[in-house]
């Protein structure tokens, strides 16, 4: 009996070190571990299978740092996964070996997030990240060397001590690499990490001049010919890439709203009207598994109008827009004339009758600010 | 009683100097509270009275002493009340003008000796706390007996906390204050001096039969307001409501009315019966007018059924508080109201908080403007809202200030004063070490922090007292404060023209400061009429997006934004601008701190 999720996430948290602005569940150390988690997670998905499609489109190993597994054990993992059209591995560059490419690529992995954030040592010094630039330039030419054809590099923007010319000079960087995906992420310094209490006070009194990095990264990358396709996303556009279609698709059914299932410590998935998220305890989870048994969860019951939120939030990142009948009752349509009148968003009509909300450039940079206006 | 056995006298003193002590001391031993009874201070009945060392509302005790009648008329302690002080006073044939020995007297001594004085009172200095260390009995007689131009030696030196000295005040008050006057014949006459609000038996009114006397089951008229009642007991406190079979001439004491509205019962009116009307009432009416005038919201507008009823219920015994409804574009549904001076305001909002439990945004307080239009009419205006555009001109009331100061502060002051756009009238030295300076000042000036700028120069040590002095002409202008070219109607302003560009910029500048940005330039600006005298932009957010948003944050995301609207819906909305009610108490908070 099959069902219906395609989209599925599997969660490795091990890391060599916490860096101090992650609020992801990791773990350090606990080496002798790896195997014993990838059974757990291969039981999960056992005792989760009959939720997928027959036909898994998109498959995403995230983390922690996914490729600081155990090699051997990273391979079996991946060779026992659902094949999918798009196998997504999160690496960070000092991880990345030859061997390691090859290994990916035989294991049937289509694409590498390579998490670079910067080019400049002192800023990765700050943000606690053990690979040097040159680090990030060799890894991502040995994923090349292997063939790799769909290569994306997380950056982040509004690094403490950040200033405008780093930033240009890491966009620099990474144009030169000619990636098929850029997400550029605005550091958000949570509250509660290591890092928040560190630095805050410096991005507080950063965030006047750091305000237009944002611009400038949209600015530059779009000059260079890459499609600004979600807020923090970017891709080679279609034009240039023989016509693929190198949007994240995985990231994509997230924002379009799909159903997804998510294996591993802290993992979440959200199938109908059902979200939860299993323990971030290693040891918890595990054990639980070696009994055959599911992990411990957190269980949140989703109603029709917390969906259509959802999908208001979600859809007005993407510049394909949102269908206006997909948000249904969440939009205050009073507010929706107010938000059009300011130019930050228009209604397009399509071919059949339904309309879709698309932001305007400057809408989309005030995205968050329109989604609580057209809140309902 | 005999009315040559009849004594009727107040206690008049500054704060702090003893008044309501010695009035403790003359009911404990005149054994009209026992011991038992005796609660500190019996007569300040209010929690908030004895906090600010003031008494609101007048009562009248009655003690006997020697075989005499005595009836002592407690008086409201501060300028605000000067209308009822003085019909207090006009009950009486005498007072006891109190000093306390270690201060020396105050403006407050001063202004309500010369009270007495203009009531025809004989005064019976007493100079007070002569058990301090650092007291000068000797010092505060020479000054008293300055004042009132008697003699040192005829000045009584008391410890109204020891008791040391009373008894021979005692005696003084059946010696030297002459008994009452008046015909027990003529038709009845009696003067309304206070007037407190029972809920089960209506408003009491607290009264001095001057001709006649009255009883119980009667028909009686208020002269000036034309009132009719029929009198449900009559009687006197001593110090609880003792009920008695008449009030007869010369005697103080209380009047069940039945009335159900204070306001149908005026301190100063004069009562006569029915049956044999007076032909003349008794002098002194004056119809008492709010000077001072705010609005208030409740910080919640949910509140405000909350605000109206509480301030029904603080009117039934405060006729001299009047309200109106208000409704404001930003702040929603309020009230404004009309007060006797700042004080009177300053008790009207502790006591809405206090006893109410109510969250108040009060505007910046303005006073009484009359205007006269082109046209020639005169329009009272109590709200800047409500200036007319056309105006030929437009009068403000101006008070007359006795301001004591220590005589290094003189110069401080004075420049205050002239700061204020004071004239100055004259000045006296009562004393060596003090100068009394008496300036006539704008009653707008005052409103706003004169007083803490007065303490500030002086250490705290100089007194102010004032009585109004009529209106005068003004330069006067509307300062009208713009969001987003929306006229924010609660902080406009009416001020003297040469000030209105430095509290323009003040008030642009908070704003500036205290309204987040919003998807669009603000401007931000202060005018008046069409001029813009002082703008400023607040630049619309470059940039406001959640930095990502994948499948395991999902709902934290989705709090977050949940979290940002109801933020929103608590803002208050200026035209297209979203405002926060902390930039109106911030800005509003500006007054009180430039004040």
């Amino acid at each position: 009996m099959n069902g219906s999720v395609r989209h599925l996430y599997v969660h490795l948290p091990f890391c060599a070190h916490r860096c101090g602005y992650c609020d992801f569940a990791t773990v350090v150390g606990r080496e002798g571990w790896h195997g014993r988690y990838v059974d757990a997670l291969l039981a999960e998905l056992e005792l989760e299978r009959g939720r997928l499609a027959s036909r898994v489109e998109t498959v995403f190993l995230g983390g922690g740092t996914p490729t600081l597994t155990d090699g051997a054990e990273l391979r079996r993992l991946l060779e026992s996964l659902p094949s999918a059209r798009e196998v997504t591995v999160e690496a960070n560059p000092e991880t990345v070996t030859s061997a390691l490419a090859r290994m990916l690529r035989e294991a049937g992995v289509t694409r590498v997030s390579l998490g670079a954030q910067s080019f400049q040592p002192e800023l990765l010094r700050t943000l606690e990240r053990r690979a040097s630039p040159d680090a990030v330039r060799s890894a991502f030419y040995h994923l090349r060397d292997v063939n790799f054809d769909n290569i994306s590099l997380d950056l982040l923007h509004g690094i403490p001590g950040q200033s405008a010319s780093a930033l240009e000079a890491d966009i620099d960087e990474a144009l030169t690499l000619a990636p098929e995906h850029v997400s550029y992420y605005e550091l958000e310094a949570k509250p509660g990490t290591r890092f928040a209490h560190a630095h805050g006070a410096e991005l507080v009194r950063q965030a006047e001049a750091m305000e237009g990095y944002f611009d400038l990264v949209v600015e530059r990358l779009t000059a260079a010919g890459y499609r600004w396709y979600e807020t923090a996303n970017f891709c080679r556009a279609a034009g240039d890439a023989d016509e693929r279609d190198l949007r994240a698709q995985h990231n994509l059914a997230y924002w379009l709203g799909r159903d997804y299932l998510g294996l591993g410590i802290g993992a979440v998935s959200t199938v109908g009207d059902e979200r939860r998220r299993n323990t971030p305890r290693l040891k918890a989870y595990v054990t639980a598994l070696a009994r055959g048994e599911a992990p411990p969860r957190d269980v949140e019951s989703l109603d029709e109008l917390m969906r259509e939120q959802e999908r208001l939030m979600l859809g007005l990142r993407l510049d394909t827009g949102l269908p206006l009948a997909d948000a249904g009752r969440s939009i205050d349509s009073a507010a929706l004339g107010r938000v059009e009148r300011l130019g930050l968003a228009t209604l397009r009509a399509e071919r059949d009758g339904q309309r879709t909300l698309v932001l305007t450039p400057r809408g989309r940079r005030l995205g968050g600010a329109v989604t609580v206006e057209l809140l309902a | 009683m005999d009315q040559e056995r009849i004594r009727n006298f107040s206690i008049i003193a500054h704060i702090d100097h003893g008044k309501s002590t010695l009035a403790d001391r003359i009911l404990e031993l005149t054994n009209t509270v026992t011991g038992r009874d005796m609660r500190a201070q019996v007569l300040d009945s209010m929690e908030l009275e004895r906090e600010r060392g003031i008494t609101i509302k007048a009562q009248a005790v009655r003690v006997t002493w020697k075989g005499n009648e005595l009836n002592l008329i407690d008086t409201p302690g501060h300028v605000d009340f000067t209308y009822e002080v003085s019909r207090a006073l006009q009950a009486c044939e005498g007072a006891v003008l109190v000093v306390d020995a270690a201060q020396g007297i105050e403006a407050q001594t001063v202004a309500n000796a010369y009270l007495a004085i203009e009531n025809d009172l004989e005064l019976l200095p007493v100079a007070n706390k002569i058990d301090l260390p650092q007291a000068d009995a000797e010092g505060a007689a020479r000054e008293l007996a300055g004042l009132i131009g008697d003699t040192p030696d005829h000045v009584l030196k008391v410890s109204a906390k020891t008791g040391d000295g009373v008894e021979a005040v005692l005696d003084a008050i059946v010696e030297r204050i002459p008994p009452p006057l008046g015909d027990p014949q003529a038709p009845a006459r009696a003067l309304v001096f206070d007037s407190s609000y029972d809920q089960y038996r209506g408003v009491v009114a607290f009264v001095r039969v001057v001709d006649g006397q009255f009883r119980g089951r009667e028909n009686v008229l208020a002269m000036a307001q034309g009132t009719r009642f029929e009198t449900e007991e009559v009687g006197f406190f001593s110090p609880t409501m003792k009920a008695a079979e008449t009030l007869g001439a010369g005697e103080v004491g209380y009047i069940v009315t039945g009335l159900k509205d204070v306001a149908k019962l005026r301190v100063g009116d004069t009562l006569t019966t029915q049956a044999q009307p007076a032909s003349e009432p008794l002098p002194g009416y004056k119809d008492v007018k709010p000077m001072v005038f705010a609005a208030l919201f409740p910080t919640d507008s949910d509140e405000y059924p909350q605000l109206r009823d509480a301030l029904e219920r603080l009117r039934l015994n405060d006729a001299s508080l009047s309200y109106e409804p208000e409704t404001s574009q930003a702040l929603g549904f309020g009230f404004r109201c009309g007060f006797l001076g700042l004080l009177h305001m300053e008790i009207v909002r502790e006591r809405l908080e206090r006893e109410f439990d109510l969250d108040l945004l009060v505007t910046a307080p303005t006073v009484a403007y009359k205007v006269i239009t082109p046209a020639g009419e005169v329009v009272e205006v109590h709200n800047p809202a409500d200036m007319p555009p056309e105006r030929e001109r437009v009068d403000e009331p101006y008070v007359r200030a006795s301001i004591v100061v220590p005589k290094d502060g003189v110069g401080q002051v004075m420049e205050l004063c002239n700061d204020r756009r004071g004239r100055f009238d004259h000045m006296e030295y009562p004393s060596p070490e003090r100068v009394l300076l008496i300036y006539e000042l704008p009653l707008a000036e005052i409103v706003f922090d004169f007083y803490d700028q007065l303490k500030s120069r002086t250490s705290g040590y100089a007194g102010f007292d004032y009585d109004f002095a009529g209106f005068r002409e003004g330069e006067l202008v509307r300062l009208d404060v713009l969001v987003g070219g929306e006229p924010v109607d609660a902080l406009s302003l009416v001020l003297h023209r040469d000030e209105a560009y430095s509290r323009g910029r003040a008030l642009v500048d908070r704003l500036r400061e205290e309204i987040p940005r919003q998807m669009f330039d603000v401007a931000v600006q202060a005018a008046i009429g069409s001029r813009i005298i002082a703008r400023e932009t607040i630049k619309a957010k470059r940039k406001d997006v959640l930095a990502k948003c994948y499948g395991g944050d999902i709902t934290r995301k989705r709090k977050l934004l949940e979290r940002q609207k109801a933020g929103k819906r608590r803002m208050k909305q200026v035209g297209a601008v979203e405002v926060p009610q902390e930039a109106f108490l911030a800005v509003l908070n500006l007054d009180d701190g430039k004040r």
